[in-house]
C-alpha cells in the first residue's frame, strides 16, 4: 500500500520556472546555478590533483630522497598525537560536565570552550615567550634555585611534541563539544538497564557510555586531526617539517609549483582518508541517535577527593588552554599597547574587519543560495555537487592557496598573451594577488561552515511552508527572502559570526594570496612573531582572540539552553 | 457550460511508478468535493498536481476552462489562483496572524489589503487575534488562520490536505461543517483530501474514492453507500460484507440466506459466482426466522448492538439490532434479509457495476 503519496521532500521531477517543465533531466536556472558554483569551488582541489599528475621533476625526486619521509612522519605523528591528546582532555571533561555534579560544573560547561577562541599559532607564540630562556618560567626557576644556564635541562617547546601540545590545547574543545552532546543524549533508561544487569559505574562507563558515544568521538577526533594536518602557523614557528611547511618551502624556496602541488595532493590523500573514516562513523551515528526526547539520568553527585579531582580535570585544560596564554598576551599587550595602538593598528584592524566581514557576507549568501537550490531541486546531481562544495573545510589553507594561485596565474598569463598579441599592450596580473583571489580562497575553505548552518536550518523548515507560500503567489526566490531568511535569522547570524572569525584567524592562505602590502591582524601577528618580537605582536593577537570569543559565547549559550531532543536554534 | 474543474485522463508518475492512473473527474460548478481513499492511494499526489507542484505525464487539468497542466507544461503554483490548506497548517512562525493572512495579498493597495485581512479574520472569528503570533493560538484557532490565509487572495479553488486530521473527532466534524459554510459564502470551490469517510460526508457534496491510483467512483455520499460501483468502494464505504452466491437457472441468486433477486449483469450465465453486498441494516434480527446464525462478536453502541454473526458455512455477517436484543457470544439467533436495493459483483473479478 505504500506505493503512492511520496513524502513532500521527494520532488524528483523538475519543473521549469516559467512553466516549461519536461521531466527529462534538464538544467534549469537553479540546477545550473548550484552545479556552476560547486564546480567553481572545486576548482582549487581539482587543479592541485591535475598539476600533481605531471611527471615528477628534479625537485620532487630530491624531496623524495631527503625530506619527504620527515614530512610524512611528522604529519602523521602530529595527527595521532593531537588525536590522542584531545581525547584524553576532551572526553573526561565532557563526561564530568555532562553527567556529574561538582563545584564549578556550570561554569566549566561553557568555559571549557574558551580555548577555541585562540588560534593555534597565537598560543604557540605565547608559550614560546613564556617558556624560552628569557621567559618568566625559566627566570623564576633560576631565581628560586640559583641555577645558571648549565645547571638544568629545560624541555624545548619548539619541537614536535611541543606542537602536539599546543594544537591539543586549542583543539580539544571540538572533541569536548561532540562528546558532551553524545553523553547528554544517552537516556537514563539505557544506563538503568545496564545497572539492573549488575554493571558497576566504572564498567558502565566502559561498556555502555563510551561505546554509545563512539561515533561522536570519532567525528570529533577526525575534525581535530584535519585541523592539525592543516596547521601552518605552529609547525612553521616550531620548525617542524610537515606537509604544509613543505609546500611553502618547495613553492617559495625552490620555485617549483608542480612539486608543491604534488606535496599538496599527497596531503589531500590523508584528508580524504580521514573524511571517509568520519563519514563511515557518522553513518553509524544514525543508529545510535533515536531523535526522541530522552529522560535525563540524575547527575552523579561527587564527594570528597573525587570532587577535587573532577574540578582539577576541568580546570587544567582551561588554565593552560586559555587563562595562561590570554593572561600572558594581556600582560604583553599592556606593556606594548602605548606604541602599538596607533594608525597602523587601526588600518590593520579595518583591513581585517572589512575582509572578514565581506567574506562572511559573501559566503553566507552563497551558502544560502546553494542550500536553497538543493531544497528546490533535490536531485542526486545537485546533492552531489553541494556535497562536493562542502569538502573545502577539510582542505588545508596552503593547499587551497596553491589551487587558487595556479589557475589564476594561468588565466592572467593567457589573457596578457592574447591582449599583447592583439593590441600590443600588457594587461599584467588581473586576478593574481588581488582581493578577489583571496575572497575566492576563503569561499572554498569556509563555505562549508556556513552551508552546514544553512542546511540544518532549512532542514527544520517543513516543505509545506514553501508550498504554502507558492500557493499564495510567491515565486521560489520570493519564498527564500520572505519565508526562509526571516525564519532562519538566528542561525544565519550564527553562521555569519563563525565564518567571520574563521576568516579573521586564517593565516596561510592570507599570507600567500593577499595583495602586495595588504596586511591583516593575523598576518602582522605572524610577521612580528617571526621576527621574535612576541610582545609587540600581542596587541594584534589579543584582538583576534577577543573576536574569537564571540562564537564561543554563542556556542555556550546554545549549550546552556539546549535540552536533549530540543534544538537550541529552532 | 464550461465545467468548473475538469481532470481528463490524468497520469502522474515517479518513474518507474505510476502513482495516479487515468483519473478523470468533472465538477460542474464551484461546489465542494472530496478525494477519499486509504493512505498511499495517490490522493495527495493528485492534490499536489492540482496545486501545480507535480507535473502530469498524461491528460490535462482545466479550471474554469483554462488549462493548468498538460504533459510537459505545468503552470507554476503561484499563478494558478488555487489555495492550499495543509495538514500541518504551515503557518509562518515569524509573522503575526494578520501578516500571515496578508501574505498572499502582495500588490494590493494597502487599504484594500487591510480591509480584506480584517474581513477574513472576522469571518473566521479571530478579529481580536490579529497581532498574535501563531504559536500563541490554540490548534483550532491556528486552523482558522490557515483558512483565512488561504482564502485571502480569493482563490477560485481551495485544496485541503487533511487539515482537520490533527483535531479530535467532535471538533473535526464541527470545523469541517464550518469551513464548508465559509467556502459556500465566499463562492470558492473546495476539494478535500481525506482518508476519513465521516469527515468526507460532513464536508463534501461529491466524493471520489481513490484506490491504487485509480478513481473508482465520483458520486454523492448517498450513492457511494447505497450504489457502490466497485467492489472496493462497497467494502471501503460504510460497513458490510460481501456474501458469496451463485446464479440459479431461474435467474435468481442462490445464497446461504436463500434466493435473492439480483440485478441483471450483462453476460452473467446460470452457475456464475457472484458476491452480494449485505449492509448491517439489511440483516434484520427476527426470532421467528428459520435462518439461524451464531454470535461471534458484539459491540454495544447505546441504541443498538452491532453483532458479527457466523453462518454455518463460516461466512460472516454484520447485523444491527435494537439494543434490548441482548445476546451472548455463542448464542444462535434468528435473522432474515431485507435488502432494498441489491448490489452485486461478479466474484472472479471486481468489475461489473450494478445499477
Amino acid at each position: 500500500m505504500e506505493v503512492g503519496c511520496p513524502s513532500l521532500h521527494r520532488r524528483p521531477l523538475s519543473q521549469g520556472e516559467k512553466g516549461v517543465g519536461a521531466w527529462i533531466v534538464r538544467i534549469d536556472r537553479w540546477t545550473g546555478w548550484v552545479l556552476g558554483t560547486a564546480l567553481l569551488l572545486a576548482l582549487p582541489v581539482f587543479t592541485v590533483f591535475v598539476t600533481a599528475l605531471q611527471p615528477a621533476g628534479e625537485v620532487w625526486r630530491h624531496l623524495a630522497d631527503t625530506v619527504l619521509t620527515d614530512y610524512v612522519f611528522n604529519s602523521i605523528t602530529l595527527m595521532l598525537g593531537v588525536g590522542a591528546g584531545t581525547l584524553l582532555i576532551g572526553v573526561p571533561a565532557a563526561w564530568l560536565t555532562a553527567t556529574c555534579e561538582f563545584p564549578g560544573r556550570r561554569g566549566f560547561e561553557w568555559a571549557l570552550l574558551l580555548p577555541m577562541a585562540i588560534p593555534a599559532y597565537i598560543i604557540a607564540y605565547t608559550y614560546t615567550g613564556l617558556l624560552d630562556f628569557a621567559g618568566p618560567v625559566q627566570m623564576l626557576l633560576r631565581e628560586l634555585f640559583g641555577w645558571t644556564r648549565q645547571d638544568y635541562a629545560f624541555p624545548e617547546i619548539r619541537s614536535l611534541p611541543g606542537a602536539v601540545l599546543m594544537l591539543t590545547l586549542v583543539l580539544y574543545p571540538y572533541v569536548y563539544l561532540l562528546a558532551r552532546a553524545a553523553f547528554l543524549e544517552q537516556s537514563a533508561a539505557m544506563l538503568e538497564v545496564s545497572r539492573s544487569l549488575g554493571a558497576g559505574s566504572w564498567r558502565r562507563f566502559l561498556t555502555v557510555t563510551l561505546p554509545l558515544a563512539r561515533p561522536a568521538l570519532i567525528a570529533g577526533v577526525s575534525l581535530v586531526q584535519m585541523e592539525a594536518l592543516a596547521d601552518y602557523g605552529v609547525v612553521q614557528y616550531f620548525g617542524v617539517s610537515t606537509f604544509t611547511t613543505g609546500i611553502f618551502r618547495v613553492w617559495f624556496g625552490m620555485n617549483d609549483a608542480t612539486a608543491a602541488a604534488q606535496l599538496a595532493a599527497l596531503s589531500l590523500l590523508f584528508v580524504f582518508a580521514l573524511l571517509t573514516f568520519e563519514r563511515l562513523s557518522r553513518r553509524q551515528a544514525r543508529f545510535h541517535h533515536t531523535g526522541q526526547r530522552v529522560q535525563r539520568p540524575p547527575r552523579l553527585a561527587l564527594h570528597g577527593r573525587w570532587r577535587g579531582l573532577a574540578t582539577a580535570t576541568c580546570l587544567i585544560p582551561l588554565l593552560f588552554g586559555f587563562l595562561i596564554p590570554a593572561g600572558q598576551l594581556s600582560v604583553w599587550a599592556w606593556r606594548t599597547a602605548s606604541h602599538r595602538v596607533d594608525d597602523h593598528f587601526v588600518d590593520l584592524a579595518a583591513h581585517s574587519l572589512l575582509l572578514a566581514g565581506g567574506a562572511a557576507l559573501l559566503i553566507l549568501l552563497l551558502a544560502l543560495l546553494l542550500g536553497y537550490g538543493q531544497r528546490l531541486r533535490p536531485r542526486s546531481v545537485v546533492r552531489l555537487a553541494v556535497r562536493g562544495a562542502g569538502l573545502g573545510y577539510a582542505v588545508p589553507g596552503t593547499v587551497i592557496a596553491i589551487g587558487v594561485m595556479l589557475p589564476f596565474a594561468a588565466l592572467d598569463r593567457s589573457v596578457d598573451h592574447w591582449v599583447r598579441a592583439g593590441f600590443g599592450m600588457s594587461t599584467g596580473l588581473l586576478l593574481s594577488g588581488t582581493l578577489f583571489a583571496l575572497l575566492f580562497a576563503y569561499c572554498t575553505r569556509f563555505l562549508p561552515v556556513a552551508l552546514h548552518s544553512v542546511e540544518a536550518g532549512l532542514g527544520r523548515i517543513r516543505p509545506s511552508m514553501d508550498d504554502a507560500a507558492r500557493a499564495l503567489g510567491s515565486r521560489p526566490r520570493g519564498v527564500l527572502w520572505r519565508v526562509h531568511v526571516p525564519i532562519l535569522r538566528g542561525s544565519l547570524l550564527t553562521a555569519l559570526l563563525l565564518v567571520f572569525v574563521d576568516v579573521l584567524k586564517e593565516l596561510p592562505a592570507t599570507l600567500i594570496l593577499r595583495p602586495f602590502n595588504f596586511n591583516t591582524l593575523a598576518v602582522r601577528t605572524y610577521e612580528l612573531a617571526s621576527d621574535e618580537r612576541l610582545a609587540d605582536s600581542a596587541t594584534f593577537a589579543l584582538a583576534i582572540v577577543l573576536a574569537g570569543i564571540g562564537p564561543v559565547i554563542l556556542l555556550s549559550r546554545a549549550i546552556s539552553q539546549a535540552r536533549p531532543g530540543h534544538d537550541p536554534l529552532s | 457550460m464550461t465545467p468548473f474543474l475538469e481532470l481528463t485522463d490524468i497520469d502522474i508518475a515517479y518513474p518507474p511508478k505510476r502513482v495516479v492512473q487515468e483519473v478523470s473527474l468533472h465538477m460542474l460548478c464551484a461546489g465542494i468535493g472530496c478525494l477519499l481513499g486509504p493512505s498511499g492511494c495517490g490522493k495527495t499526489t493528485l492534490l499536489r498536481a492540482l496545486a501545480g507542484f507535480e507535473p502530469v505525464q498524461r491528460g490535462s487539468i482545466r479550471l474554469e476552462g483554462v488549462e493548468l497542466s498538460r504533459p510537459g507544461w505545468t503552470l507554476p503554483p503561484e499563478q494558478r489562483r488555487i489555495g492550499l490548506m495543509f495538514q500541518d497548517l504551515a503557518l509562518f512562525p515569524h509573522l503575526t496572524v494578520a501578516d500571515n493572512v496578508a501574505f498572499g495579498l502582495r500588490g494590493w493597495k494597502s487599504s484594500e489589503r487591510r480591509a480584506r485581512v480584517l474581513e477574513l479574520l472576522r469571518l473566521v472569528g479571530l478579529a481580536d487575534f490579529a497581532r498574535r503570533y501563531p504559536h500563541q493560538l490554540s490548534g483550532g484557532q491556528q486552523q482558522r488562520v490557515a483558512l483565512a490565509r488561504a482564502l485571502a487572495p480569493r482563490p477560485r479553488l481551495l485544496l485541503l490536505d487533511e487539515p482537520f486530521s490533527s483535531l479530535d473527532v467532535t471538533l473535526r466534524e464541527a470545523l469541517a461543517r464550518e469551513v464548508r459554510g465559509i467556502l459556500l459564502r465566499e463562492g470558492t470551490g473546495g476539494l478535500l483530501v481525506s482518508h476519513d469517510q465521516f469527515e468526507a460526508f460532513a464536508f463534501a457534496d461529491e466524493i471520489g474514492v481513490l484506490y491504487e491510483g485509480r478513481l473508482l467512483q465520483w458520486d454523492s455520499a448517498y450513492n457511494l453507500y447505497h450504489r457502490p460501483a466497485d467492489r472496493f468502494v462497497a467494502d471501503f464505504i460504510g460497513q458490510g460484507v460481501l456474501l458469496p452466491g451463485r446464479m440459479g437457472e431461474n435467474g435468481r441468486m442462490n445464497t446461504e440466506l436463500g434466493e435473492i433477486d439480483g440485478p441483471a449483469l450483462t453476460g452473467l450465465t446460470p452457475g456464475a459466482a457472484v458476491e452480494i453486498l449485505v449492509r448491517p441494516d439489511d440483516v434484520i434480527h427476527d426470532d421467528t426466522s428459520a435462518m439461524q446464525a451464531e454470535v461471534v462478536e458484539r459491540a454495544f453502541r447505546g441504541a443498538e448492538f452491532l453483532y458479527t454473526l457466523s453462518l454455518p458455512s463460516g461466512a460472516r455477517l454484520l447485523c444491527l439490532a435494537p439494543s434490548h436484543h441482548n445476546h451472548a457470544l455463542g448464542q444462535r439467533i434468528g435473522i432474515r434479509l431485507d435488502i432494498d436495493h441489491v448490489v452485486m459483483f461478479r466474484r472472479e473479478s471486481s468489475a461489473g457495476p450494478t445499477g
